[in-house]
């Protein structure tokens, strides 16, 4: 109620009247800041969020009973065959891999390139990063066939011999990419984490909460708010984020080489690289955008998420959206101009075959949809965006289902051609990843503050351009 | 008396004490008190500490011990047999001879099991080949639904009981002077036959039978008319340079075909020479015979006797001889021609029929006579013994038994409720028999209607000799001490004769009056020579003159002109197929999974019908009709067959069984009811009629779903006069454009070669001489323990077979074509999907290449599957965590994987669910565990074996001394299997030839395995 007195009672100078757009909207002190951001944490959880916590457990619980059937009968419960070697469980791992790729992006990235507006969505993509490459990683896992033997892919030492993993897999490679950006994002974030979690130890304790002070006492690591502290953590992120970028690419530069490095039509490819970190930063970017318009809403940061955030993650998703509608059209003309008929088929395949469904689709929701940013209304229009970022996200997993089934089903020897579709177990097990990204997602809105409190500290600071009179005290 | 030492003074003394204390196992007082008592506890030296180890050990060795897998005991040998040596295999030689399948084989045993079938290559017969059926036969050995011992109407009983019973009632029949009936399948053997002779001797109004399921007494007939011999002559296809069939599938089943496969090959293989035989099939169905033809023309059946008549009046025109009366039919134009082609190859030309009509087979041996056929290609002196069924005996003997004139019938070796035209007469006049005794090995449809069934032994397990052609003796043996409380068939005939020798000695007491006479050893020597190669060829009998047939032609030919075949709005064909047979060996879970050689469908018949036909009647894939012929209705799926004839069907017979066993029940349809007999003869055809049923489409589940070879240099083939103009015709390589121009793609690597020190294995596949039949994807089965996956997961695309025989059929559409009628790219790619209504089709076996620069090999990322120094590509299968990227990246898509459990799961309820079908196993192969992957290892345990061997003997290994399962099973010795580096093996020599390829050369993935072209004998008009 205090927030609102607030707005009414100063004057805000006209957009116009500014140098550039406020970062935020409303006219904030620390303590509301604070208190605006730390108020799901600290208050009680409301209907809504019940709901949706509850529908994400259930989902989440289904899909690992669908695991749990999976690997207590056989992959055979899923709708591979002979030639279709995977499908749904790759599909979503690519899928997830991409939508994770928003976070450390937005983090690492745009922390170097100095933009600020970053400040506002960065925890929540991390985290939604995290999730998401959780829920990746249940793919390659729950797809090998003897799941329980799955360490056999780290190099450890080992009884059996001289056994050893084999350094020329891409599937290796994914191993070593994704743990690494696994473990490299869970840091980063959670480094980022220690001044809020600090500040909420410190409003716990003032409000006389032992055992949440005690808890966020443990969970901020003994974060004290000295210069040291933050000296050493301006550091730590500065090195984080260098380590990170590089990771941003070559995660999916690696996944891409699943594909890129098999001799599958369609697969062998060596636009695929650019083409994969392109599609990642697209579709996590449209993941973003979903999650963060329902939450801006549901916990009431308007204010903190704005418009301009929102026009801003357009642009990169028209700008990667672009690059990967670029990259259709070059497959289409390398597959033509090489002159290997295998690959010609294969597109041919793609676009008029039995699964030209999935490959429109694909086209519609990747590549036209996310041309209609490029009017300043749409971008700016929160409902339009919302309703296109669902395209996306649609679209980016038609494209993963197109590159490995329609690749697969029909590739060298027509004799082993067959369709493939899927069963329960397989749908199952992807809404169960996707129960899972949001219980994950709900619990953290929840635990953690979802903006960066003390980052966004230090550019209300900066946008504050009223005279000094009227600035609260 | 014993001597007794005593434990001390007590004992002598028997003290009291002591005698107290000697029946107590702990003689001394246990300390339990301290233990237990509340005293004990306090003052107890076991510690806290103490407690929590023994607590800590306790638990850890409880886990322990219920984590210990089950334990399955073995029980060594207590006295070592002297012949068996664990992990030696030990082959015997044996002889196959069911009524319709002959082949004499060689019976691999491990630990006093058989396992393995393989051809027995000293057969003058089939030369080492053998069939599908054949070499799935051991399967059936261990089949969980044979009989574990007599049957007295339908309930378990003993030997003696049954015996006594069955003579009581065969006595009081013959003091009736009832008639008794030995109905049985086609005998060759020479012995069992003589002991059906005593039987007969002792019950007189006892008469033999013989009824084939498929019959051949049209032609049996047509000899005996023509040259006063009733018999089916002896083939030779391999002296033929032309051959006419009018629906004959000599290569996939008719008569003899392991022979006749092995025989037609070998004009066919184009080693060091240029000649080919030419090849003109006449048919309904496309047959495995058919697509391997030159030129292959559709007919319906009602036309086939027409179109002999016209044959024969070409070829008497052109060899000035008189005509008859004839009828115009659709093909004469083809049929001029082949006159043609045959009367310029006279003397080395051969025309045969499937036809069961015995005037139709009266004109073809007219016309074999007027090619003078009779001195080259046909013999009808050393005749074949295989098929001898008279199908007016079995006509009249149904006539006879529903009159009730027949008091007993012995049932050897058929099942006529199942086979039977006319069945429900059958059914009707067996239940007026006083007395029905089968042979078979289960309760099937006839012998469950049976009063008695005395189970036969297992061919396996059983002595038994054969005569499959006059002259050539086959021996069989037993291979295992019988599983069951059986007794072979011939012991039952004698011991209810009053003959109680066993059948081993009563055969050697035959052989010492008959056969042994023929040559100069002692008997023992020549019994003991005889039985270990399995065989014995008598001196040929001096040949008598063929006589020219002496029959009224004209009379002949108007009685096939008056006396149509069945003719109709769908004229049916009935017909074996390759897997299944006749249907006896239907529970045999391989066969039923064995993908049939042309449709590529599993478990299943289905009515084939021509697309367009289909197309034209409102019928698509799957429909479910009602099928009516012959007073008859069976519903079946209708299946889209390019190369049918329109306006026909056909429906494989063997299917639909009832009693057959787990694996077969219920699979499909039996349409044996629906053959016609026309002059109390069998014809494997209808008229027919049928109807659209509302059931939903039916789902095959078939192997090879996509018919075409998208213009796709796959299969690479040429004609025979380009192939005599250029050695390579047809075999272009496989540019890859560079920098630098076009490059062959072998110059275009990155890759290191790998270093094969001493061997590189691998095979090389004639396309030519490879027909198609399937053999070797069961001979693969059997030695590589593939399991069986069932229906529906063939439907799923799931079967588990390590070799394929990919079937493609020619497109009416192609790339040039579409580029003359200005087509976009788009609908080329669609309408090359789609067969020519009449197809060429090639076959061609696809295993793991074994690849040296394998793509499977870069992507495991355990390397479980990797090389060889030998070039093999092998599979680790206790290292492989089943990612199935291999699988994705082989562009063959040879690897296999375990999708599921495939042993001792309920779901997978076939041979390797049960104790008893696990004895098929081969020791040598592991069996694979869920979710790994598998596939061809080049029957790296063979290879194992010979090295072994050769090592041993401190030798080089022969070419040729071990074979892969599949070379092994091949009857036309298509595979051929080798070491590359040997320069003087076969396969060293066929790498250079100019007809050998590798598939999808321009991987550049250099496999192990190539391909030799396919050469077809077209003539320039045709396609």
């Amino acid at each position: 109620m205090q927030m609102h007195e607030t707005h009414n009672t100063i004057a805000v100078p006209p957009d116009g009247a500014r140098l550039r757009t406020p970062l935020i909207k409303g006219v904030k002190t620390y303590t509301q800041l604070s208190d605006d951001i730390c108020r799901p944490v600290e208050g009680k959880a409301n209907k809504w969020w019940w709901a949706a916590f509850t529908l994400s457990v259930i989902a989440m619980t289904w899909g690992f009973l669908c695991i749990a059937y999976e690997v207590g009968t056989g992959i055979g419960v899923w709708g591979l065959n002979k030639t279709v070697g995977w499908a749904w469980d790759i599909t979503n791992f690519v899928w997830w891999i991409g939508i994770g790729h928003a976070g450390t992006l937005i983090s690492a990235i745009l922390l170097l390139f100095r933009q600020r507006w970053r400040m506002s969505i960065n925890r929540s993509a991390e985290a939604m990063t995290i999730f998401a490459v959780v829920c990746a990683g249940l793919f390659p896992v729950f797809h090998m066939g003897r799941v329980w033997l799955a360490y056999w892919v780290l190099p450890l030492g080992n009884q059996f011999g001289s056994l050893w993993v084999n350094f020329n897999s891409p599937l290796l490679w994914d191993v070593f990419a994704i743990s690494t950006y696994f473990s490299v994002s869970l840091v980063f974030w959670y480094m980022g984490l220690l001044p809020d979690l600090a500040t909420i130890r410190d409003r716990a304790g003032l409000a006389g909460r032992k055992t949440m002070q005690y808890v966020y006492s443990w969970l901020s690591f003994g974060w004290k708010g000295s210069a040291r502290d933050w000296s050493r953590f301006e550091e730590v992120s500065l090195v984080l984020a260098g380590l990170s970028t590089p990771l941003v690419l070559s995660v999916h530069t690696i996944v891409s080489m699943d594909f890129a490095t098999s001799l599958v039509p369609g697969w062998h490819t060596t636009i695929f690289p650019p083409y994969f970190v392109a599609g990642a930063i697209f579709s996590g970017f449209a993941m973003v955008l979903t999650l963060m318009l329902v939450a801006r809403k549901v916990l009431n940061l308007e204010d903190y998420i704005t418009v301009e955030h929102v026009e801003a993650m357009n642009k990169i998703i028209t700008l990667t959206g672009s690059i990967v509608g670029v990259a259709y059209l070059t497959e289409f003309f390398i597959a033509w101009y090489s002159g290997v008929e295998y690959e010609a088929y294969a597109f041919l395949n793609r676009a008029t075959g039995p699964y030209w469904w999935a490959y429109w689709s694909m086209m519609t929701c990747n590549v036209i949809t996310p041309q209609l940013f490029w009017f300043r209304k749409i971008r700016r229009s929160l409902v339009l965006t919302f309703i296109i970022s669902i395209f996306v996200n649609i679209g980016m997993w038609f494209e993963r289902f197109v590159i490995i089934v329609t690749s697969l089903h029909r590739d060298y020897l027509p004799s082993s051609w067959v369709m493939y579709s899927p069963t329960f177990v397989e749908v199952g097990m992807f809404i169960g990843t996707m129960g899972l990204f949001f219980t994950l997602f709900l619990l953290f809105c929840r635990v953690f503050p979802v903006i960066a409190l003390a980052e966004l500290k230090s550019v209300i600071k900066q946008i504050d351009e009223r005279p000094e009179n009227e600035r609260p005290h | 008396m014993e001597k007794k030492y005593w434990k001390g003074l007590e004992e002598l003394h028997s003290d009291a004490e002591f005698v107290k204390q000697k029946n107590n196992e702990f003689a001394e007082a246990l300390p339990l008190e301290d233990v237990f008592s509340s005293k004990a506890t306090n003052n107890s030296t076991t510690d806290r500490r103490d407690f929590l180890k023994f607590l800590g050990f306790g638990v850890a060795a409880a886990t322990l011990a219920s984590c210990e897998a089950p334990v399955k005991k073995t029980i060594p040998y207590l006295i070592k047999p002297e012949e068996i040596t664990p992990g030696v295999a030990n082959w015997y030689a044996s002889t196959y001879a069911d009524g319709s399948d002959y082949c004499s084989i060689l019976v691999k045993t491990r630990e006093g099991r058989p396992i393995k079938i393989e051809g027995n290559p000293n057969s003058t017969i089939t030369k080492g080949g053998v069939n599908a059926r054949v070499q799935a036969s051991v399967l059936s050995l261990y089949d969980t639904a044979r009989l574990r011992g007599p049957l007295a109407a339908g309930k378990a009983a003993k030997w003696d009981d049954v015996d006594q019973k069955i003579v009581a009632k065969l006595n009081a029949v013959n003091e009736n002077k009832g008639n008794i009936r030995i109905l049985t399948a086609s005998i060759t053997s020479p012995s069992t036959k003589k002991a059906i002779s005593e039987f007969t001797a002792k019950y007189p109004s006892a008469k033999q039978i013989t009824y084939d399921a498929v019959s051949y007494s049209g032609m049996i007939e047509a000899n005996k008319n023509s040259f006063g011999k009733a018999v089916l002559p002896s083939y030779r296809f391999d002296n033929a340079s032309v051959i006419v069939s009018f629906g004959a599938d000599f290569l996939g089943g008719w008569i003899s075909s392991v022979e006749y496969s092995n025989q037609y090959i070998q004009t066919r293989k184009l080693r060091g020479t240029t000649k080919m035989s030419r090849h003109i099939q006449f048919e309904t169905a496309l047959s495995l015979t058919g697509s391997n033809a030159d030129k292959r023309v559709a007919i319906k059946p009602s036309e086939q006797a027409l179109a002999i008549l016209n044959l024969y009046n070409q070829i008497a025109t052109l060899a000035g001889s008189a005509t008859v009366s004839d009828k115009a039919v659709p093909c004469a134009k083809d049929i001029k021609a082949a006159a043609q082609e045959l009367w310029a190859a006279k003397g080395k030309a051969l025309v045969v029929s499937s036809s069961n009509d015995t005037n139709t087979q009266m004109m073809v041996n007219a016309i074999n006579n007027l090619l003078g056929s009779y001195s080259s290609t046909i013999d009808l002196d050393n005749h074949c013994n295989i098929k001898q069924g008279n199908d007016a005996a079995m006509v009249e003997l149904m006539e006879e038994m529903n009159k009730g004139e027949v008091a007993a019938v012995i049932l050897y070796g058929v099942n006529p409720a199942l086979t039977s035209p006319k069945v429900d007469d059958f059914k009707k006049g067996l239940a007026k028999v006083g007395l029905k005794i089968s042979f078979a090995d289960r309760a099937d449809e006839t012998a469950s209607l049976c009063d008695f069934v005395c189970p036969d032994h297992n061919y396996l397990e059983a002595w038994n000799d054969a005569e499959p052609k006059k002259g050539n003796y086959s021996l069989a043996q037993p291979t295992i001490s019988p599983l069951f409380s059986t007794r072979a068939a011939q012991e039952s005939l004698l011991s209810w004769s009053g003959n109680k020798m066993d059948y081993m000695t009563y055969m050697q007491e035959n052989w010492k009056g008959t056969i042994a006479t023929t040559q100069s050893l002692t008997f023992d020597a020549f019994w003991t020579n005889s039985i270990q190669s399995g065989l014995y060829t008598a001196p040929n009998a001096p040949a008598t003159a063929t006589t020219a047939p002496t029959v009224d032609l004209a009379a002949t030919a108007s009685a096939i002109i008056s006396n149509p075949a069945p003719k109709g709005d769908l004229e049916v064909v009935f017909y074996e197929k390759s897997g299944i047979g006749n249907g006896a060996q239907a529970n045999n879970p391989w066969l039923q999974e064995f993908p049939d050689p042309i449709s590529k469908v599993t478990w299943d018949n289905y009515l084939a019908v021509s697309p367009k036909y289909a197309g034209d009647n409102g019928l698509v894939a799957g429909t479910v009709v009602n099928l009516e012929a012959n007073g008859q209705s069976v519903k079946l799926p209708v299946l889209l067959q390019p190369g049918q004839a329109y306006g026909t069907a056909s429906v494989a017979i063997g299917y639909g069984r009832t009693h057959a066993g787990k694996a077969a029940n219920g699979v499909g349809a039996n349409v044996y009811p629906m053959i016609s007999v026309v002059n109390k003869a069998f014809h494997m055809m209808a008229a027919a009629k049928i109807t659209k049923t509302n059931d939903a489409l039916h789902e095959f589940a078939a192997t090879q779903t996509h018919h075409t070879m998208m213009g796709r240099a796959i299969v690479k083939e040429t004609t025979l006069a380009e192939y005599i103009k250029n050695p390579a015709a047809g075999n272009a390589p496989e540019l890859i454009q560079t920098n630098f121009g076009k490059r062959p793609s072998e110059e275009v690597t990155l890759w290191n070669e790998h270093e094969n020190p001493k061997h590189r294995w691998g095979m090389a596949i004639d396309l030519n001489a490879c027909i198609g039949c399937g053999g070797c994807v069961v001979g693969c089965q059997a030695e590589n323990n593939v399991p069986v996956v069932g229906k529906d997961e063939v439907r799923r695309s799931r079967e588990m077979h390590w070799i394929r025989i990919d079937r493609y059929y020619t497109s009416d559409m192609n790339e040039e074509r579409g580029h003359e009628e200005h087509k976009g790219t788009k609908d080329v790619m669609h309408e090359m999907e789609v067969p020519s209504e009449n197809p060429q089709v090639v076959f061609q076996p696809v295993m793991c290449q074994h690849c040296n620069h394998a793509p499977c090999e870069t992507v495991c990322p355990v390397a479980a599957t990797n090389h060889s120094s030998e070039g093999l590509n092998q599979m680790a299968y206790n290292r492989c965590i089943g990612t199935r990227y291999c699988a994705n990246n082989c562009p063959y898509k040879v690897r296999r994987f375990n999708w599921f459990s495939y042993t001792d799961n309920n779901k997978f309820d076939f041979n390797m669910n049960d104790d008893l079908g696990k004895m098929v196993l081969n020791p040598d192969v592991v069996v694979r565990s869920r979710g790994v992957m598998e596939k061809c290892s080049m029957c790296v345990q063979r290879i194992q074996e010979g090295k072994l061997k050769a090592k041993k003997e401190n030798r080089n290994i022969v070419d040729g001394e071990f074979k892969t399962a599949c070379a092994q099973s091949c009857p036309t010795n298509a595979i051929v299997f080798g070491d590359y580096q040997n320069p003087d093996s076969e396969i060293a020599k066929l790498e250079k030839d100019q007809r050998a390829y590798h598939l999808l050369g321009e991987l550049n993935v250099q496999p192990n395995i190539i391909y030799l072209t396919k050469v077809r004998n077209t003539m320039s008009n045709e396609a």
